[in-house]
């Protein structure tokens, strides 16, 4: 057992906040799983180390609405990773009013198999 | 946002609702499910929706809708749902006064003053950000000092960055999500310095904002000057300790052009201290029964007017209750009186509502004042008695507490008076 290597995260199932440690094998598989104290917090630890996943909200630009932004965010969660690249990449993206909530905005964000949707109706209308 | 502008001001509504963020549209609502036939929502925004409209994030509505939304996906809901339900909204407006008549006063760009009557008042104002006055934190005037709450409104709705170096005080969760977000916007930012020994935002919040993004976090640590001329130029900070005073011969400077100040919010009862309603101390918002009506009769409140509620699903909750009784109220039905009220003690800074009744269901909802594991909920008579008590795994100031209670728990309760306590096991 020498050969494997501990990793510490957070839980973010409760306030409690347990602090997780997880034994991954050189090839990244998780031997043991320590300090939860229930089941949530178990699963959330193999998640967290072998695929942690975020879902993304963000801005994009748009023309003709109230506001010069629009609230978009992804359709599930993207790996981890790639977050701040699939903002980066929705920094060129403008849009026009009219938009609807759950308008595709980008699909398949990054290949991630997400689409980047609105996250609310924007009408054509006087900017504010 | 569909329009939501009334284009006829009746002379008379049943309920006249103050603020249309999530509290005032689901009483609205509420009131109309009552049997209120007109029900009218005043927001001094051009739209309604309140602040879930900047808050772009998700996590709101697992415990209202069952799923998980963003903000402004859960706004437009609960203004589809109060429009759909026959509730008229205007927006760009102000409610100045409810007279002692019930004579309620507006100024709205569309309708200039005008004077209507109501059976029926909600008080839904929500809150507003402590700033950095608020805290007396010294130095310099410059530009760049913003409060997290209006970076987010910047940075979301205008598309306007405060800063390209940014340091946080205060570890709430605005604060914590407008780390992350200005991060995403390409902002760099030093670090979040909060004065207590724990983090005041939700574990979720620390790791998927801070951590996930290397950002520093630095606990018993405060903000103790602020340089710049025009701008920021630099922030020192310092630990504090036991008793949180600053130390400032371990201090040292942050340089940054900006700080954003998150360190909590304040009921925004302007017009609730106008009307003399009673105001709790600790909450600052109105005292009010089980019935969510406030000293005043046929005045009710709900959302973070009352208390500052750490989810909006449960400010929904209270505002369905405090709807559907003013919309009796309106149909000449009064709230049923309490007769227990509720006394916050160990550990306890307050409950809400701060009366019940021995003969209904009730969810009071409670603050405790420090951290416990492996603690206990208790219900006491004021000599002692113990009437009631629930085990709880643990209890944390930024998490409010829930505590369902039904008739049958004080069925042998006679007195007038409990106390509300949170104690170790």
């Amino acid at each position: 057992m020498s050969d494997t290597e501990t990793f510490s995260y957070l839980c973010i199932g409760c306030p409690l906040g347990c602090r997780l440690e997880v034994d991954a094998d050189p090839a990244g598989d998780v031997v043991e799983v320590r300090g939860f104290s229930c089941r949530k917090g178990k699963t959330y630890a193999v998640q967290e180390h072998t695929d942690p996943r975020r879902l993304v909200t963000t801005t994009v630009a748009i023309d003709g609405a109230r506001w010069p932004r629009l609230p978009v965010r992804t359709t599930g969660e993207v790996p981890k990773a790639l977050v701040t690249e699939v903002c980066r990449a929705l920094r060129g993206v403008r849009v026009s009013a009219p938009v609807r909530l759950g308008q595709v905005i980008v699909a398949d964000v990054l290949g991630t198999g997400r689409d980047v949707i609105a996250t609310c109706d924007a009408p054509a209308a006087a900017r504010t | 946002m569909i329009d939501a502008r009334p284009h006829v001001l009746h002379d008379h509504y049943d309920v006249v609702v103050a603020g249309g963020g999530p509290a005032g549209l689901g009483a609205a609502l509420a009131a109309r499910e009552a049997g209120a036939e007109r029900v009218l929502v005043v927001d001094r925004e051009t739209e309604a929706g309140g602040i879930l409209l900047q808050c772009i994030h998700a996590g709101f509505g697992l415990h209202h809708f069952g799923e998980e939304l963003t903000g402004p996906e859960y706004a437009q809901r609960v203004l589809e749902a109060a429009l759909d339900g026959g509730v008229d909204v205007l927006t760009d407006a102000y409610l100045l006064d409810v007279g002692a008549d019930r004579a309620v006063k507006l100024l709205s760009g569309e309708h200039g003053v005008a004077t209507l009557d109501t059976r029926a008042a909600v008080l839904a104002m929500g809150a507003r950000e402590r700033t950095r006055s608020a805290i007396r934190i010294p130095g310099e005037r410059p530009a760049g000092v913003f409060t997290a709450g209006l970076a987010q409104r910047l940075v979301n709705l205008h598309g306007v960055l405060p800063g390209r170096r940014v340091a946080i005080l205060g570890s709430g969760d605005i604060g914590l999500i407008m780390a992350r977000r200005l991060t995403l916007e390409g902002v760099e930012v030093a670090g979040v310095f909060e004065l207590l020994p724990h983090a005041n935002g939700l574990t979720r919040n620390v790791v998927q904002c801070l951590h996930d993004f290397d950002i520093p976090l630095h606990l018993s640590t405060t903000v103790i000057g602020i340089d710049g001329r025009d701008r920021v130029e630099r922030v020192t900070v310092a630990p504090v300790d036991d008793h949180r005073r600053p130390l400032p011969d371990r201090a040292w400077d942050v340089a940054c052009d900006t700080l954003l100040v998150s360190v909590g919010l304040i009921p925004e009862n302007e017009l609730s201290r106008q009307l003399r309603l009673r105001l709790d101390p600790v909450t600052q918002g109105p005292v009010v029964t089980s019935a969510m009506e406030t000293s005043r009769d046929g005045v009710f409140a709900c959302g973070n007017v009352v208390h500052i509620h750490d989810l909006v699903d449960f400010v929904s909750a209270e505002a369905t209750l405090a709807g559907h009784h003013a919309g009796l109220f309106a149909a000449g039905r009064h709230p049923r009186a309490d007769n227990v009220r509720l006394q916050p003690a160990t550990n306890v800074a307050y409950c809400v509502p701060h009366t019940i009744s021995t003969e209904r269901e009730h969810t009071v909802y409670l603050r405790v004042r420090n951290p416990l594991e492996r603690c206990v909920l208790r219900l006491s008579t004021p000599d002692g008695v113990v009437v009631h008590e629930r085990k709880l795994r643990y209890v944390v100031p930024p998490e409010m507490v829930n505590l369902r209670l039904r008739p049958a728990v004080l069925a042998d309760f006679h007195g007038d008076a409990l106390q509300v306590e949170v104690l170790a096991r």
